[in-house]
C-alpha cells in the first residue's frame, strides 16, 4: 500500500473539514484533506436558510441569548460550555467568512442581513430575533464554495475521491487512516500525527431523509469499530418540512419569512402547540405537532402530510391578524427563496407563490456522534479522557452543543466554529509531538473486509438490506418511539447485520470506480449506526428533544441529565454493546445564572 | 409507464467492453414524477450493479450527476421522467475522458477552474470595528447570478468550442471568474481579466449559447461571458452589469 505522510489528516471536505484544513494550514501544519467526494459536492452545500450569529445587525442581540436558545432548543441536554463557545464563536466566524468573500445578503446599511429562524429569540425567549445571516436560500452553498476557494488560495493538499475506510491507532493514539482511491481501487495509508473526522452524518439510515446518498456515517462507524464510543445516538432530528415522500428539505427560512403550516382542515395548527412563537418553535416540537395532526385525521386529504403555505395572501393575512406591519409580495418570495421555489416547481409541479407545498417530517440531522470536548478533541468516557491525536467536528461529532435537538442554523455555526477549533488545536498538537509509527499490519484488516464483500457469494443484494433497514428505522425509530418499536428495530437490524456479513453478493468485480463495492461497504456503516441508535434510544426511558417515547412521555431531569455513551467490542459478527450513562451534562452557565436552569420547555 | 433507457457504457477493466457500447434497460412501473437518477439507481440496484455513475445530494445542489440526457446536458436528479418520454438515452458528458460508464475525469475541468484565481482577494486592512466589510445590496446583486454555480460542468461540456479545444477555460471557469470580477469588495479583478484575455480565455467563446440552457441553476452563462468580454474591452468593471432596481427592504418588526 502506498503511504502518504502529512501531519494533519482531515477526513471529509464539507464545511467542518475545510475550516479545519484552513486553520491547521494557517497554524503551520502540513495538511491533507481526504474526501470521498469532490469538496464542492459535500452536504454542507445543501444548507439553505442561514447561519446564526448574534451580530445584532437588525435586532438587539447577544451571544448569551443565542447560547440560551441553543440550550433550551436542546431540551437542556446541551453542554452549556459548548453552547457558549458556539454562540461566541459564531460572531467571529461569520465576520471571518465575510472577510473571506462570502456574499451575504445585505441590510440597507450594507451590513450582513439577518432573518428569523425557529427557536432563535432575544432576552431569554421574550421575542423572536433576526439572527440567521443568509445568502438567499443557499447559505451552505456559499460557505462551502468560499471555504474551498480559500483552500485553493492556500494550496491545501486535497485527495479527492479517496474514501476513508479505517482509522489507524497505535499506542493509544490516532496515527492515520486507510483510504481507497475510487478511481483505481487502490488502498492508500495516510500516516499522520493527528486525524480530524469531519465526515458528516448518517441520515441514510432512514427512508425519508433530506440527506445526500453519501451521508452514510463512514467516519463515525469506523471510529465505533475502533473502540471510540458514540454519544447521544438516540437524538436524531426530523426536520418538519421535507417535500412529501421525497424528503427534500424546505428551509425553515420559509417560516422565517412568514410561511405557516396548515392542516387538512385549513387551520394554522401550530397556534395550539406553541402559542407564542407558533410555526417557529424548535424542530422537534413542530415535527411532533405534524404527526399529532396526522394522527387526529387532520392530514391533507386524509393522508400523512400537511401544507406549508408561503403564498403572499396567506402570509399577509396572518401578519395582519398578529398586528405586524410587514407585508410581502410574490417578488419578495422569489427573491428570498429562489431555490425553494425551484425545488417545488421541479419536483412537485407546485408553484409555492400560488399553491401551498405538501410536506412531511424528514430525517435530517444527527445530534449525536463522536464525543468531543470544546477543544474538538475526541473523548471516550465520563471523565473526558482524551484520545491523543484524534479530533472530530461538524455533524459527525457530538460536542454536545445541540443536546437533544439542534436549532436551525446551528449546524453551520457548529461546523465553522468547531471545525476551526479542531484545525487550530491539531496544528498546535502536531508541533509538540513526534511521529508515532503505524501499527504492524496497517490496512490488512480492512483490505480483508473488502475482499470478503467482493467475493461473498450470498443470495441478497445490498440494496435489499438497505431498503429494509431504512423502512425499519422509519417505522420504529422515528419521531415517536416505544420500548416495543425500539426492541423490534434493534432485533431486526441485528438480523440484517448478520445477513450483511454472511449472505450478500455484488455484481461488480472490478477495481476502478467500483461503486457497487463501496455502496455495500457503506451499508455496513449504516447498519452499525442504526443498531447503536436503536439501542441508545431503548435505554433512555424518558422523552427529551428529538427522542419522544410514548411509553415515557415526560422529561426526567432527575435521572437523565446525562449523555448516553455506547461502546462496541468484540468481533464484527458478534459485537457486544455497553451503555454508559454517567457522563453528566455540563451546567456551567446555570451555576452562575439561574436562567439557564432546566424548566418546562414552552414556545 | 414503461421506459427504455439506453446507456452509453464503457469499462476499461472488462474484456470486450473497453470501447464505448450501448446497452438498453427496460423499467416498468415508472411514475411521471420519478427522477432519472432514481431510474439509474433502479437499474444499478435491481438489474446491473456494474452500472457506474456519480451522485450525492439527489436534488440538484451538489453537481455530481451531470450527464448527457437525450442529447442535452442535465443533472440526472433534476430531470423528471415525464419530460423525457418512453425512450431515453444517457451518455457521459462530452469533452472529458471517460473513466467508466457515466463517470468522467473531472480533473481537466477543475484545473481550468483553478486557473482563473477562484478566490476572494482583498488585502486592505479590515474594518477597525472588527466587523464586516460593507457592501450595498445593489452591489451585491450585480454578481448574484454567478454565485449560484455548483461546478457540475454541464455548461463547459455542452460547449462546441471546449469540445474542439480542451485548453479553452470553458464557461464554468468564466462564470466563477465573473463572480469575483464584479464583486466590489474584490481587488484582483484586473489579474483575472488578464488571464481571461489570453487566447484560451473568453475569446474562444463563439456565443453558441449551448451553455445557458444547459445550466441546472439557470445562470445566464452566455450573458456572464459577454459581461466579462466587455470588462476586458473597456478595462473596467463598473457600469457593465445591468443592475435592476434590486434594493429589498428588510422586513420590519
Amino acid at each position: 500500500m502506498k503511504v502518504h505522510k502529512h501531519e494533519v489528516i482531515v477526513v471529509g471536505a464539507g464545511g467542518a473539514g475545510l475550516m479545519a484544513a484552513l486553520y491547521a494550514s494557517k497554524g503551520g501544519a502540513d495538511v491533507a484533506v481526504v474526501s470521498k467526494l469532490y469538496p464542492t459536492r459535500s452536504h454542507t452545500g445543501t444548507a439553505q436558510g442561514g447561519i446564526g450569529a448574534a451580530l445584532g445587525n437588525l435586532d438587539d442581540d447577544s451571544p448569551l441569548y443565542h447560547a440560551y436558545d441553543t440550550v433550551k432548543g436542546g431540551d437542556w441536554l446541551a453542554d452549556q460550555n459548548a453552547a457558549m463557545v458556539l454562540a461566541e464563536g459564531a460572531i467571529e466566524a461569520v465576520i471571518e467568512l465575510e472577510h473571506m468573500g462570502l456574499p451575504f445578503d445585505r441590510t440597507p446599511e450594507g451590513k450582513i442581513s439577518q432573518r428569523r429562524f425557529g427557536g432563535h429569540t432575544s432576552e431569554f425567549g421574550k421575542q423572536l430575533v433576526r439572527r440567521a445571516c443568509h445568502a438567499a436560500d443557499r447559505t451552505g452553498h456559499m460557505i462551502l464554495q468560499t471555504l474551498y476557494q480559500q483552500c485553493i488560495k492556500k494550496d491545501v493538499n486535497f485527495f479527492d475521491e479517496f474514501q476513508v475506510v479505517d482509522l489507524l491507532m497505535n499506542q493509544g493514539q490516532a496515527v492515520g487512516v486507510v483510504a481507497i482511491q475510487l478511481g483505481t481501487g487502490d488502498f492508500h495509508i495516510f500516516h499522520g500525527k493527528a486525524v480530524i473526522f469531519a465526515s458528516g452524518g448518517w441520515g441514510r439510515c432512514w427512508n425519508v431523509t433530506s440527506n445526500a446518498h453519501s451521508m452514510t456515517g463512514d467516519g463515525a462507524a469506523i471510529s465505533l469499530r475502533r473502540g471510540i464510543p458514540m454519544q447521544d445516538m438516540e437524538f436524531f432530528q426530523f426536520h418538519p418540512t421535507g417535500i412529501y415522500k421525497m424528503g427534500i428539505l424546505i428551509t425553515e427560512g420559509v417560516r422565517g419569512e412568514g410561511g405557516v403550516l396548515i392542516n387538512g382542515k385549513g387551520e394554522r395548527f401550530m397556534e395550539k402547540y406553541a402559542p407564542s412563537v407558533k410555526d417557529l418553535a424548535s424542530r422537534d416540537v413542530v415535527s411532533r405537532a405534524i404527526y399529532d395532526e396526522i394522527k387526529k385525521g387532520n392530514g391533507v386529504k386524509g393522508k400523512d402530510y400537511v401544507y406549508l403555505d408561503v403564498r403572499p395572501e396567506t402570509v399577509n393575512r396572518f401578519f395582519a391578524e398578529e398586528g405586524k406591519k410587514d407585508r410581502i409580495d410574490a417578488a419578495y418570495v422569489e427573491k428570498k427563496l429562489p431555490d425553494i421555489l425551484d425545488f417545488c416547481r421541479t419536483y412537485l409541479g407546485v408553484d409555492p407563490v400560488h399553491e401551498p407545498m405538501p410536506i412531511q417530517p424528514t430525517a435530517h440531522y444527527a445530534m449525536g456522534g463522536i464525543p468531543t470536548n470544546v477543544r474538538a478533541e475526541v473523548v471516550i468516557d465520563e471523565n473526558w479522557t482524551v484520545v491523543p491525536g484524534l479530533y472530530a467536528a461538524g455533524e459527525t461529532a457530538c460536542v454536545s452543543c445541540h443536546g437533544a435537538n439542534r436549532l436551525g442554523t446551528n449546524s453551520l455555526v457548529d461546523l465553522v466554529v468547531f471545525g476551526r477549533i479542531s484545525g487550530i488545536r491539531a496544528a498546535e498538537y502536531v508541533r509538540g509531538v513526534d511521529w508515532t509509527p503505524l501499527p504492524a499490519d496497517a490496512g490488512k484488516e480492512i483490505e480483508a473486509e473488502f475482499k470478503r464483500i467482493r467475493t461473498s457469494k450470498g443470495k441478497t443484494k445490498p440494496y435489499e438490506l438497505r431498503a429494509r433497514m431504512q423502512q425499519v428505522m422509519m417505522d420504529n425509530v422515528g419521531v415517536y418511539r416505544t420500548a416495543e418499536t425500539l426492541q423490534k428495530a434493534a432485533d431486526e437490524i441485528a438480523t440484517l447485520r448478520e445477513r450483511f456479513l454472511t449472505d450478500i453478493s455484488i455484481d461488480d468485480q472490478g477495481y476502478k470506480f467500483n461503486t457497487d463495492l463501496m455502496e455495500a461497504w457503506e451499508l455496513g456503516c449504516l447498519l452499525d449506526l442504526a443498531e447503536v441508535t436503536a439501542l441508545s434510544a431503548l435505554n433512555r426511558t424518558e422523552s427529551r428533544g428529538a427522542h419522544s417515547r410514548d411509553d415515557y412521555p415526560k422529561r426526567d431531569d432527575e435521572n437523565w441529565l446525562v449523555h448516553t455513551l455506547i461502546y462496541r467490542e468484540g468481533h464484527a459478527r458478534d459485537p457486544k454493546y455497553t451503555l454508559n450513562t454517567k457522563k453528566k451534562v455540563d451546567r456551567s452557565l446555570e451555576a452562575t445564572d439561574p436562567r439557564f436552569a432546566p424548566k418546562v420547555r414552552v414556545y | 409507464m414503461e421506459v427504455t433507457i439506453r446507456i452509453k457504457r464503457q469499462n476499461p477493466e472488462m474484456p470486450g467492453k473497453e470501447k464505448p457500447y450501448w446497452q438498453e434497460f427496460v423499467l416498468k412501473d415508472v411514475e411521471p414524477t420519478d427522477r432519472l437518477l432514481e431510474m439509474l439507481h433502479r437499474i444499478k440496484w435491481e438489474q446491473d450493479g456494474t452500472l457506474t455513475l456519480r451522485r450525492s445530494c439527489a436534488h440538484g445542489v451538489c453537481g455530481s450527476d451531470a450527464m448527457r440526457i437525450n442529447g442535452v446536458n442535465h443533472l440526472a436528479c433534476k430531470v423528471l421522467m415525464k419530460d423525457l418520454g418512453p425512450k431515453v438515452t444517457v451518455e457521459p458528458i462530452l469533452g472529458l475522458p471517460v473513466i467508466k460508464d457515466l463517470v468522467v475525469d473531472m480533473e481537466p475541468f477543475f484545473a481550468h477552474y483553478r486557473s482563473i484565481m477562484p478566490f476572494f482577494v482583498n488585502d486592505t486592512p479590515l474594518p477597525e470595528d472588527g466587523r464586516e466589510r460593507r457592501q450595498s445590496q445593489a452591489d451585491r446583486e450585480v454578481f448574484d447570478d454567478t454565485t449560484k454555480c455548483i461546478l457540475c460542468a454541464c455548461c463547459t461540456t455542452s460547449c462546441p468550442s471546449f469540445w474542439a479545444n480542451g485548453k479553452y477555460v470553458g464557461p464554468a471557469a468564466i462564470v466563477q471568474a465573473h463572480r469575483f470580477i464584479f464583486d466590489t469588495r474584490d481587488q484582483a479583478w484586473e489579474d483575472r481579466i488578464n488571464i481571461l484575455a489570453e487566447p484560451n480565455g473568453v475569446w474562444r467563446c463563439r456565443t453558441v449559447y449551448n451553455c445557458t440552457p444547459a445550466c441546472p441553476r439557470e445562470i445566464q452563462v452566455t450573458r456572464a461571458i459577454g459581461e466579462v468580454k466587455l470588462a476586458i474591452r473597456r478595462r473596467k468593471r463598473e457600469g457593465i452589469v445591468n443592475t435592476k432596481d434590486v434594493v429589498i427592504a428588510a422586513p420590519g418588526g
